[in-house]
């Protein structure tokens, strides 16, 4: 194929994934622009074969066979609660794809002097793609339950890191310079081991950001990849990407009201120390037939979901909960906690897969306005997202960070197993409020068990 | 003619411009799809993986070139097909008008 005629092709494609993503944003549209972009890459990758001379066809027809099955048998039987840790693992294999092609096309110039933007572009791809790959899969871990899903730390975690860190910048420098392979190779094995202990301390309710940070480095190290081989599909696609994770880390940490360095190196909650035990007071537990009740006859009911909803499987209980409230009159609505749940957006796509609407889907500023005016809220499986603390107390960690305020709603039904602490590791003062009520018991028992009070009334 | 790497300076900056133009105001209820479907999109690097599977450069390039295609087709495959599954979840608000795409 002509040489112009494949760079207007890639050009074709890169724009698919730029409508795509457009059409991306808005529920309306969203899913054609996923097909869009799909459609973007698959032209991208029948000119790339097109233009394929001396290769090895069965290397590429077994690859790209092994690597479909496994990507649909993947996205076709995950469970909707499982969404975080199968977007880390993709990250992942996006990432080491990237980091495996500069590997290759460093040994196939091996031995010729390679101009210095060249190798350092090697060098960048392969950096960020072994620190993803390992990164990613150390999220999917804690988000699988494989690993505990704390913080894990030790004396001197920084100061290990740090100097892993500072081994990076050598090899790098040493492979720029010297173009040698073992300084290569070794900044590879870095990567591998930078990315393992960057995740490794980070709790699991920071998971959101540590996601969108690594979805933008894979489209980062896909980019770099571009550099290597001189193509503008890769350039294009991988700086959109990694503009789009940069957005999404941003919002995220916005909504933590905490500066990416202190995700990446706090080691944040999980020590319990603190105020835990002290705040305290007497919580007031309450039955499913009493929280019916209040429901059935509320005007204005919200639903503030957490991820207990998800580690529960409640959100079909849910559901049929608030499906019955609807027919007997009650305006019920949902808040969402920009970073409530594992991953940007997980709360809503568990909700979307139990038949809400989204647009009874409220973010945060509208949902704290609704809750001046509601009669009920339920807190299933949310903690640190309703902690008063983050508003009121100058002290605690989480001070400033934006909440959803449930403590002004004339009823507060907080749905949780036991009283202990959330993620943070804090004492929650909603508890012990008097107008908060604790149903305790496991998300899923309680909707069924509210649901079954409900038919009776 | 400026070098090759400064176009692509180029392109990347103004890609990364476009990109945030045109992410910035999608809202809280499709982050997860806009996640997984660029996450899709930065398996573009299967190209790269296509054209790293040259023949004759040793038993070394063909291991990495194939293990890159295996890991950028399982993101680029799962990542598109997730994406459209989670999206077809999404409900309208009003269930009866489903002219958009029907599926």
């Amino acid at each position: 194929m002509n040489a112009n005629l494949t760079a207007i092709l890639y050009l074709v494609a890169a724009a698919a994934f730029i409508v795509g993503l457009k059409r991306l944003g808005s529920p309306k549209t969203a899913r054609s622009g996923n097909s869009v972009g799909a459609a973007g890459m698959l032209l991208a990758v029948i000119v790339t074969m097109v233009n394929l001379e001396g290769v090895s066809w069965w290397l590429i027809i077994a690859g790209l066979a092994i690597g479909s099955a496994i990507g649909a048998v993947l996205a076709l039987r995950v469970q909707m609660t499982a969404m975080p840790q199968l977007v880390a693992a993709f990250n992942g294999f996006g990432g080491i794809a990237s980091a495996l092609v500069a590997g290759a096309a460093f040994v196939t110039v091996s031995g010729a002097e390679l101009a210095s933007e060249t190798i350092l572009t090697m060098l960048l791809s392969v950096a960020i793609g072994t620190m993803t790959f390992t990164g990613s899969f150390i999220a999917y871990a804690k988000l699988q339950g494989i690993m505990g899903g704390s913080p894990m730390t030790y004396p001197g975690q920084r100061a290990v890191n740090a100097v892993i860190g500072a081994i990076l910048l050598a090899l790098l420098i040493w492979a720029q310079i010297s173009q040698d392979g073992i300084p290569f190779w070794l900044v590879g094995v870095a990567g591998l081991i930078l990315g393992v202990l960057t995740v490794v301390p980070i709790g699991g309710a920071d998971m959101p950001v540590v996601i969108a940070l690594l979805n933008s480095m894979s489209g980062l190290a896909a980019a770099a990849t571009g550099f290597v081989i001189s193509n503008t599909a890769l350039i294009i696609g991988g700086a959109l990407v990694g503009a789009s994770g940069l957005i999404l880390t941003a919002l995220m940490c916005e909504a933590m009201n905490r500066t990416i360095w202190n995700v990446l190196f706090g080691a944040f909650g999980g020590d319990g120390s603190g105020a835990a035990a002290g705040a305290g007071g007497n919580a007031i537990s309450t039955t499913p037939d009493d929280v019916a009740i209040a429901l059935a006859y509320a005007q204005q009911v919200v639903i503030v979901p957490g991820y207990g909803l998800a580690v529960a499987q409640a959100q079909h209980a849910l559901r049929a909960l608030t499906a019955d409230l609807e027919k007997r009159g009650v305006k019920v609505a949902y808040g969402i906690h920009p970073v409530a749940g594992r991953m940007p957006g997980h709360m809503n796509v568990l909700l979307a897969e139990a038949d809400v609407p989204y647009d009874h889907l409220l973010d945060l500023d509208d949902a704290n306005t609704t809750l001046g005016r509601t009669d009920v809220v339920l807190v299933v499986g949310a903690n640190d997202v309703v902690n008063p603390s983050a508003r009121d107390d100058s002290t605690s960690p989480i001070y400033g960070m934006p909440i959803l305020e449930v403590d002004n709603a004339n009823l507060c039904v907080v749905i949780k197993r036991s009283l202990s602490p959330g993620f943070a590791g804090l004492d929650n003062p909603l508890f012990y409020m008097n107008t908060t009520r604790m149903l305790f018991a496991d998300a899923k028992k309680a909707m069924t068990d509210l649901g079954k009070a409900l038919e009776s009334i | 003619m400026a070098d090759p790497v400064v176009i692509g300076i180029v392109v990347f900056v103004l890609a990364s411009f476009v990109g945030f133009e045109v992410i910035a105001k999608v809202p809280p209820t499709l982050h997860t799809p806009l996640m997984s479907g660029s996450n899709a999109i930065s398996g573009i690097t299967i190209v790269g993986a296509l054209i790293a599977s040259v023949s004759g450069q040793g038993a070394l390039v063909n291991v990495l070139a194939f293990f890159a295609i295996v890991t950028a087709t399982v993101n680029v495959v799962g990542g598109f097909l997730v994406t459209d599954r989670m999206l077809g979840m999404f409900r309208k608000p009003k269930p009866t008008s489903n002219e958009e795409g029907g599926r």
